[in-house]
């Protein structure tokens, strides 16, 4: 990789080791669990066991009989101060605790504080509570029935469980086309309920003070600012006014979305400081977690594409039905109800379009967060992926060729999506070529016609997809009316040395060495002399946080722009150093020299320690800066990835042989760290396509919610990795960068179905909906009585 | 109620009253403020409560403190001297095999037993090897190589490359 800067300097394209991994090395880093303050109590969570009911009666008077239980909270207590309900970022509204009825099993239903963690669970095993269950609404087709109970009786006016409805493109140009188009074909699909299930569960220590009148929240959050403003909002009225809250999100444990929400459990534990004047520790247990925290995907999609006989595809038509449980607490951008789904017309030249989407409660627990995903994109991709294989299926064409027929071309970039986004960059024709060179995709199509001929199952299954990441352009982009911007403070010390703060928070993206050499590839100081801040309220600059691939993208161009606040000032420091105007001076990595004679110059340490000891007159001493991204449009990150299985026709056990990952997300800032990303983001898709769903009853009991059923990937099933790159660079952002923590969860998941659909096509299989299991492959093989 | 046990964790010996339900991970965390162990989850699935006791990795979560009673136990906070790294630490750091960290100290503590019973275990043995440990971040490919540098690290053998391979 071309580096601009030396090894030690460490800028953009050195894989550098990681600053912030001593600390984990050690067992010092500082987890919400690790966070233990004098006095502190313990929070535990009574929940409900039905889908759906009316509490009759909660009796806590065996509870508060144990010694150490201090005191039961219901949502009688909380409705008292009007904290039983909150909004969600999605404009909806979501109990905190209930006064009368539950939504979804494992609700919670009231809170036991204690002085230890024990003895909150026994005290939550004390609490009786009467229900009188009901029949619940679980399949989301049949919500929309006109006998299913209305869910929502709290809304006045609801009449039926529909949430809202969604569409873009244009309805009648695509009708058309799919009218009179030569050939059409259309896959129902479910992207199923998953869960992000960080190895971290969510928590906090709520700790108010009532002598100052003043909150410090730790928080399992990746949005610290944003939930800072979200408290105030909500808690303004009980005094909490935003200068008298303090967010701190520790070291986080994973996030993959599911710790941007504010779930009840922190409210409670708000609530509950604010009353007795004491910390509160609420730590979820991995079930509660699976159980009731933000649940990602369950999207039911019709998808169409419509085409030529020769290949050439001329439009597509996607219809979702999105199962949101009892209320929309997707964390999605305001304006954007459906996320970035709209991005699911692919990677691919064709002007016609159309997609809608209905969503609607069920009695399942709320959610719709990412799972590593940009906004609904994983969703999208699937749908375009998969309907693109069925496309070549359908004609008899190679799946390779048909995507290098229809790939944008690189010289049609920026190119204007049917669906109104502006793809900023990409050579799709470039990384597809290269994944398929990096496999020997040709050979390995006569291995399978050879294999197929003796009746062994191989197959090979591509997905090449555009994301789109780094939200947003303020123009489009708020989170509840504040804009998607991000934010980068450096402030440099007399000896050159430097402390950087941000809005976003690392979940172990490595943000700490990232931005520091994002920083030190614009002003030359070694990124090791960079210290990286995230996560504190009162010292960080605000910002919307990380998720959706947006660190990079948005705070990272905050870095860089705020650097070149002060190369500027640099300069100007540099000419009345060296006696010379600006103009006759020139940048290289760490210093200006006067053109003509480089032997005359200033090092940018020279340069800082002047801004403290012998700045200009009329200038302002001292060298920080501080710079707020609202980015011109968002990145559109690439991938082309293969897949290669083996299916055992007697076990139908499916194999990963070989999995190519090319990935272009534009200039890399550290190798090291995007192929990390990389890699995990290719085991958390594979992990929906072959293993991960909550799966539900038809009374709303959650049949999988432990880690002994909710299956997670392990290295045996995670296969060796093989990734590579292209490098496209971002037109508009700063340092050309795109982000990338996603991509491969997005892309994954349709290059394991299309493998294995292809390793069963000759005997007639279309689609196989996700988690493609042995079971699933197994009763194929029955049915068309290759195993009995 | 309360029992009185001793433990020795990291060299150093406690003597501690436990109630007879505590776990050990409770002990070690609350008790005794070692924070490096983490809880993961409440079944035994996810191995980031994974420690020596006696030598034997095992699932902190899933022994009571009193059955420690008498016995050695090994922490991350024991692996190495602060300041100094452990050939485990060395190759978690230099081959990238940590991300978030909340699963690293478990998976180093699994990693060093496993290197003690076969010090060169190929790729394939390190995955089931650590199958009892789930890490959601980083895909596995870079803990397998980081064990196996520890692996040579500890024999005094050379280390193999640990430039990124992304080509």
């Amino acid at each position: 990789m071309n580096c601009k800067t030396s090894r030690e300097v460490g800028g953009m394209g050195h894989s550098l080791k990681r600053k912030e991994d001593s600390r984990f090395l050690a067992g010092k880093g500082n987890y919400v669990d690790d966070v233990k303050l004098p006095g502190m109590l313990h929070m535990d969570i009574v929940r409900s066991p039905y889908a759906y009911a009316k509490i009759k009666s909660i009796d806590a008077s065996e509870a508060l009989k144990i010694p150490g239980v201090i005191a039961v909270v219901t949502g009688k207590d909380l409705e008292q101060y009007n904290l039983h309900w909150m909004p969600t970022l999605m404009s909806d509204t979501q109990m905190v605790l209930p006064t009368d009825t539950v939504m979804y099993q494992s609700q919670e239903v009231a809170a036991v504080i204690a002085t230890d963690r024990y003895t909150a669970r026994d005290g939550k095993e004390a609490v009786k509570v009467e229900y009188e269950p009901m029949k619940p609404v679980i399949d989301p087709y049949k919500s929309l029935d006109p006998e299913a109970p209305v869910l929502r009786t709290d809304k006045e006016g609801k009449t039926d469980n529909h949430i809202w409805h969604w569409e873009v493109g244009d309805k009648d140009k695509t009708s058309k086309l799919f009218e009179e188009a030569e050939v059409v074909v259309k896959e129902q699909m479910h992207i199923p309920r998953i869960h992000v299930a960080s190895i971290e569960t969510c928590g906090c220590v709520a700790d108010y003070d009532k002598v100052n009148n003043h909150l410090t929240m730790y928080m399992t959050t990746q949005a610290p600012h944003a939930i800072r403003t979200v408290i105030a909002l909500v808690a303004g009225h009980v005094g909490l006014t935003e200068e008298k809250v303090r967010v701190i999100s520790p070291d986080i444990g994973g996030g993959f979305g599911g710790k941007v929400p504010v779930y009840p459990g922190y409210v409670i534990a708000i609530a509950v400081s604010f009353l007795v004047g004491k910390p509160i520790k609420w730590v979820e247990d991995r079930s509660e977690n699976l159980q009731a925290d933000s649940f990602a995907r369950d999207y039911h999609i019709t998808a169409e594409m419509a085409g030529t006989k020769d290949g050439k595809i001329l439009g597509t038509r996607f219809k979702i039905l999105a199962d949101h449980g009892y209320t929309d607490a997707s964390a999605n951008p305001s304006k954007f109800p459906t996320g970035l789904f709209s991005i699911g017309t692919g990677s691919y030249d064709y002007d016609t379009a159309f997609m809608e989407a209905d969503a609607v409660y069920t009695n399942k627990p709320p959610g719709g967060v990412a799972y590593r995903c940009s906004f609904r994109v994983t969703e999208a991709v699937h749908a375009i992926e998969r309907i693109t294989d069925r496309f070549a299926l359908e004609i008899g064409k190679d799946p390779a060729d048909l995507r290098m027929q229809n790939f944008i071309k690189k010289d049609q970039f920026p190119w204007k999506s049917p669906t109104g986004w502006e793809y900023d960059s990409g050579d799709y024709h470039a990384g597809l070529q290269k994944a398929m060179d990096t496999l020997g995709y040709w050979d390995l199509r006569k291995e399978q016609e050879e294999k197929r001929k003796r009746g062994e199952l191989m197959g090979i299954g591509i997905s090449t997809f555009t994301e789109i990441v780094g939200a947003g352009p303020s123009k489009d982009f708020d989170i509840l009316g504040i804009k998607m911007f991000d934010s980068a403070e450096i402030r440099v010390h007399p000896t050159g040395k430097a402390i950087a703060r941000f809005g976003t928070k690392s979940q172990g993206q490595g943000h700490e060495t990232t931005y520091a050499q994002i920083i030190a590839e614009e002003l030359g100081i070694p990124a090791e002399n960079i210290q990286v801040e995230e996560g504190d309220t009162d010292t960080a600059p605000y910002g919307l946080g990380t998720y959706a691939s947006r660190s990079t993208p948005t705070a990272g161009a905050a870095a860089a722009m705020a650097a070149r606040k002060l190369r500027d000032k640099a300069k100007k420091i540099a000419a009345h150093l060296l006696e010379v105007s600006e103009d006759d001076l020139e940048w290289e990595v760490g210093k200006f020299f006067v053109k003509g004679a480089p032997e005359k110059s200033k090092t940018i340490q020279e340069i800082v320690f002047a801004a403290y000891t012998n700045h200009p007159q009329g200038m302002e001493a001292g060298f920080e800066a501080t710079h707020y991204y609202d980015p011109p449009n968002l990145t559109f990150p690439s991938g082309a990835y293969i897949c290669v299985v083996d299916i055992d026709n007697e076990t139908a056990e499916i194999k990963i042989r070989r999995f190519v990952a090319i990935d272009d997300c534009g200039n890399i800032i550290n190798p090291m760290i995007v192929q990390g990303q990389v890699h995990g983001g290719l085991t958390q898709g594979l992990a929906p396509a072959m293993y991960e769903e909550l799966i539900y009853d038809e009374e709303g009991n959650i049949l999988n919610g432990t880690f002994m059923d909710y299956l997670l990937p392990t290295a045996v099933e995670s296969p060796n990795w093989e990734t590579g790159h292209t490098i496209t660079p971002s037109p508009h952002h700063p340092i050309g960068a795109k982000g990338v923590g996603e991509s491969p969860t997005v892309g994954a998941p349709p290059a394991i179905a299309n493998a294995i659909v292809d390793a069963l096509s000759h005997l007639g299989v279309t689609h196989m909906d996700i988690p493609i299991t042995p079971y699933k492959v197994w009763k194929v093989l029955n049915e068309k009585g290759i195993v009995q | 109620m309360k029992k009185q046990i001793t433990i020795t964790i990291n060299g150093e010996q406690h003597a501690v009253e436990v109630e007879p339900r505590t776990l050990l991970v409770h002990l070690i965390r609350e008790q005794l403020s070692m924070t490096g162990t983490h809880i993961g989850c409440d079944t035994s699935s996810c191995g980031a409560c994974t420690i020596l006791l006696d030598g034997k990795s095992i699932k902190s979560c899933t022994v009571l403190a009193i059955q420690a009673d008498g016995k050695s136990v090994q922490t991350v906070e024991g692996l190495a001297a602060p300041g100094e790294m452990h050939p485990i630490q060395e190759g978690f750091k230099e081959c990238h095999g940590l991300q978030c960290g909340f699963c690293t100290p478990g998976m180093m503590m699994r990693a060093v037993e496993l290197l003690e019973h076969n010090p060169n275990p190929t790729e394939e043995e390190i995955r089931w090897g650590i199958s009892g440990n789930l890490c959601r971040c980083t895909g596995y490919n870079n803990i397998v190589r980081a064990i196996q540098y520890a692996g040579a690290k500890m024999q005094g053998k050379e280390t193999p490359s640990t430039e990124p391979t992304f080509v």
